[in-house]
């Protein structure tokens, strides 16, 4: 059992999937993959359910075995171990705490399996640093969602795996236990700086806690990023839509001037920096143009003179504004494009703005992103609700 | 009017409970029976109390021989059915393989089939292979019948059983065997145990089919059904009421761990 | 699409020892299924096999029985025992009939209206289980004896007139007559019907009831529309349950019928046990058999659940 005993106090481990995939008969569930997860970070797996992300940390944890590819953890291919030999552990979804054993014992089952006997100190420790020390004799339906996930964070991180892998851990708390959760597991990750794996199909959270995010979609990885560049640079209208909404403008390609796209869509003319373009701007071709609702300043058209030059605007009439605290969410129709939102801070609120008023949107043009227009408009949008 | 309006809405509860009467009833008659010293050689009519039977409850020729048979068969039948019915379980419940329909199929006969079938067919499988009757023939017949009902209960229990539970054991160093011992046998035991329980008691009450696949061997049933014909000792109620009795005990002794185990 | 998905052409094959422990893992489950589907074709399936061909032999039990393919057996056992086959099933439906009729409140009763009292009930409709029922069967034969109490009132009442005139007993007694022996019956099984009611019951919840009454459904409606209709697994199971062993029992129709309440369970036993003609027995025990599984699939198709099995 010795072989199988991670080192205790082995930090930052590196994961690295090479062509890894998985079929089921004909259904292929992930495709080919190749992903290098440095040591130390903290990796989100993002996606609708059925994209791939859990059978692919299924496949890291050895609970799934690859059709295709290997898995190599610090260097060590482990694709023919089986999970009980593999030095991670997982947090799983609905934790998955052994109903006939009592706390202490679903935390020490790890070290009691590895052989270790005196467990006594090491589990009261574990206990305390997820606060569960008066807990320990009661079994896990006596506790509450928060306490349970905490047990399952606690049974895993107390054999120092290189690697902790988390499916979907925090889905079954309420929104409020969710957001103190996303910062608790941030800490102790920073805390102990082991590498965690974490899927989600929570966009926010990803963001919340991830140095880097992965986003997959029909067992492909669509994009891999930091959070802020997923967000400010999609390169695919899925990953635009599955991270919080944008606004997808269907435009022709004029031509370039300067670092600058020409566009024209309708009768408005558009610019687009070509660095903020990933695809191929030819003349004469349709380009998406993209912009994120709360980068659009909303302008009454009485005003309309007011509005700096050098950025772009687009006239429209509002169909629909609904009141959210922070802000209001705008729904503008315009001859470009119906249905554009548009979230406004509310500062100084302007008492024209109401469903029937004539606008003015603008923005500056350093905010959109270009994207291929072979794609579908509307993939990933309403894919962030599900389960 | 509010004597009728009120049958009406307890309706239920009185319909109940006179069910229950009637499950009940003849458990009180075989107990207060087993106070009687009957006049003939039948114990159907009340005659005077008498404990004379329950202080000597082997008194009668062959009684607790039946019954000692009895036990010993429902023993080894329980284990039998639970191991095989078990194995059979966990297989329909965590895998997948060929033939699936045709075992459950296999599996559910027995039940849908009325005992006298069953007990005549392989009465007839005997006596063509010219095996004699006896022991070994009725425990073959028992583990037989009492297969399927364990089959049904484990199965159910492992159907409901979280298969990340499992998973969670091996992510947490537990070999295959070790993940069996530590966490599908404790979580399925509670489902084992009812089939085993079911087990020892059809086997134990079994009459139809070990009546044709007992030869001359007399388990308990067989000595009651023998005694119905030829006279009914008041010991026979004596092991009744006794077995009600513990068997009552046994239940609420398991309420009062169980509670007690709850509370602290 | 990105440089993190590469299509990989040349992707290396799943590891050896992945496969091998793939395969190994592929014949677990025939591995623990083979003991006990053994078991189960040796000592259940291959038996009926050996009756059918039973029931086409001839010969006698000195010279030995040969297969003739002699299906006269078959007509001539149902032309001189249908009365018996016609008796099981008609008391066997009276039974089921009655057991349903007693259980459904008693189950209904513990599944909502029990509270605290619910464990008690459970144990009170399982313990007798723990008394062999030929006890408790004898038992019966005291309850209904000619002069106890039951009788007697039932005459005074002048009931058995009623009955009498029904054909269901005869004289003044109960003993010996159909009506004993669908009592025993009754009484037998009811347990059966009660507990799968009981789970399908206890498995509604009790604010569809409340919902029923908030959508102006009255109590009876609610139970008509809603209860009811939910509890239909438990009423098919228990109706099976009560059903099969009912119309192959013979205990009952011994112990508290006389002759004329034979039914077919007691045929198959005395041609078998007591005349040695085994033929008879096993064509009548493959036309149970055979009557009783056209009866449940037909059953279990027109109560529409077949998730049953």
């Amino acid at each position: 059992m010795t072989a199988t005993a991670p080192a205790v106090g082995t930090s930052g481990t590196d994961v690295r999937l090479s062509g890894i995939s998985k079929r089921y008969g004909a259904f292929t569930a992930v495709h080919p993959l190749d992903l290098a997860i440095p040591g130390g970070s903290f990796f989100a797996l993002l996606g609708a359910s059925g994209c791939g992300k859990t059978t692919t940390l299924r496949m890291i944890a050895g609970l799934e075995a690859p059709s295709t590819g290997s898995i190599e953890l610090g260097g060590q291919d482990v694709t023919a171990l089986p999970p009980h030999k593999r030095p991670v552990n997982t947090v799983f979804q609905s934790y998955a705490l052994f109903p006939h054993l009592d706390i202490y014992e679903n935390v020490a089952f790890g070290l009691r399996r590895r052989g270790i006997k005196s467990v006594k100190k090491q589990v009261e420790e574990m206990l305390d640093l997820v606060q569960l020390g008066d807990f320990a004799r009661r079994k896990p339906h006596q506790l509450s969602g928060g306490q349970q996930q905490r047990v399952a964070l606690a049974r895993a991180l107390i054999n120092h795996p290189q690697v902790l892998l988390l499916d979907e851990p925090l889905g079954a708390l309420d929104l409020k236990l969710r957001r103190q959760m996303q910062l608790e597991l941030k800490r102790i990750q920073t805390e102990v700086g082991i590498t965690f794996v974490h899927v989600t199909h929570d966009q926010e959270e990803a963001m919340t806690m991830a140095d880097t995010v992965a986003v997959m979609n029909g067992g492909r990885v669509e994009q891999l990023g930091a959070p802020a560049d997923l967000y400010e640079t999609p390169r695919t209208t899925f990953v635009a839509n599955f991270l919080g909404t944008s606004n997808l403008i269907t435009a022709d390609v004029l031509g370039t001037s300067g670092d600058d796209i020409l566009l024209r869509a309708s009768d408005t003319k558009l610019t687009l920096p070509a660095t903020r373009c990933t695809t191929d701007a030819r003349a004469g071709g349709k380009l998406l143009v993209g912009i994120r609702p709360e980068k659009i300043t909303l302008t009454h058209a009485d005003d309309a003179g007011t509005i700096p030059d050098g950025r772009n605007r687009i006239a429209g009439r509002i169909a629909d504004s609904s009141f959210i605290g922070v802000s209001t969410q705008y729904v503008v129709d315009s001859a470009v494009s119906a249905g554009l939102s548009v979230y406004e801070q509310n500062i100084e609120r302007d008492s024209r703005l109401v469903p029937g008023a004539e606008v003015v949107l603008h923005w500056n043009p350093g905010h959109s992103f270009g994207l291929d227009a072979a794609q579908s408009l509307e993939a990933g949008t309403d894919a962030g609700e599900g389960t | 009017m509010s004597a009728l309006r009120r049958l009406r809405r307890n309706f239920v509860v009185l319909a109940g409970l006179g069910t229950l009467a009637y499950l009940v009833l003849p458990n009180v008659i075989v107990t207060v029976f087993s106070f009687n010293k009957p006049n003939g050689r039948f114990n159907y009519e009340w005659q005077r109390f008498s404990t004379d039977a329950w202080t000597d409850p082997c008194g009668v020729a062959d009684l607790c021989g039946s019954l000692s048979l009895s036990l010993r068969i429902a023993v080894w039948a329980t284990i039998g059915a639970t191991v095989l019915g078990t194995m059979i379980a966990f297989a329909l419940a965590r895998y997948r393989f060929r033939a699936r329909s045709a075992v459950s199929t296999l599996i559910f006969l027995p039940m849908a089939m009325p005992e006298v079938v069953m007990a005549a067919s392989l009465a007839t499988l005997f006596l063509n292979m010219g095996i004699s009757f006896g022991f070994w023939t009725i425990l073959i017949a028992h583990v037989m019948f009492c297969l399927s009902f364990v089959v049904t209960a484990v199965k159910a229990r492992v159907m409901s059983m979280d298969p990340r539970l499992e998973q969670a054991a091996q992510d947490l160093y537990a070999t295959p065997l070790q993940t069996f011992l530590r966490v599908t046998l404790p979580i399925a035991a509670p489902g084992i145990a009812a089939g085993a329980l079911l087990s020892f008691a059809l086997s134990f009450d079994d009459f139809i089919i070990t009546n044709f696949n007992a030869g001359s061997t007399v388990t308990f049933p067989m000595f009651v059904w023998g005694a119905a014909q030829r006279g009914t000792p008041v010991q026979i109620n004596v092991i009744g009421t006794a077995m009600f009795a513990i068997a009552v005990l046994c239940v609420l002794v398991g309420q009062l761990v169980g509670r007690r185990k709850r509370r602290s | 699409m990105t440089t993190s998905t590469a299509p990989a052409p040349e992707t290396p094959a799943t590891p050896p020892a992945v496969a091998r422990a793939a395969r190994r893992r592929r014949r677990v489950p025939y591995w623990l299924l083979l003991p006990g589907i053994l078991w189960l074709l040796v000592f259940f399936a291959a038996p009926l096999v050996y009756q059918a061909s039973t029931s086409v032999q001839t010969g006698s039990l000195e010279e030995g029985f040969k297969v003739t393919w002699h299906f006269a057996t078959y007509a001539d056992a149902l032309s001189e025992y249908y009365p018996q086959f016609l008796r099981s099933v008609a008391y066997a439906a009276t039974a089921t009939v009655l057991c349903l009729v007693l259980g459904y409140p008693l189950a209904y009763l513990i599944a909502f209206k029990a509270g605290r009292w619910r464990n008690l009930l459970m144990i009170l409709v399982i313990a007798p289980f723990f008394t062999s029922f030929l006890i408790r069967t004898l038992a019966w034969k005291t309850i209904l004896s000619d002069n106890g109490l039951v009788v007697s009132t039932l005459n005074s009442l002048h009931v058995l007139d009623v009955t009498g005139a029904l054909g269901v007993t005869e004289g003044h007694r109960v003993l010996a007559t159909p009506l004993a022996v669908v009592c025993g019956l009754t009484y037998n099984f009811l347990p059966f019907m009660i507990l799968p009611l009981y789970t399908s019951l206890e498995r509604i919840d009790p604010r569809l009831h409340e919902a029923a009454g908030d959508l102006y459904a009255r109590p009876v409606t609610t139970f008509r529309k809603v209860t009811f209709p939910l509890s239909m697994p438990g009423v098919v199971a228990g109706t099976l349950l009560t059903f099969i062993p009912a119309a192959g029992d013979y205990i009952n129709a011994e112990l508290l019928g006389s002759t004329d309440q034979k039914m077919i369970g007691n045929v198959i036993q005395s041609q078998f046990l007591r005349v040695l003609d085994y033929p008879t027995a096993a064509a009548l025990s493959f036309i149970l058999m055979a009557a009783i599984l056209a009866m449940v699939t037909v059953y279990i198709r027109k109560s529409g659940t077949e998730d049953l099995v």
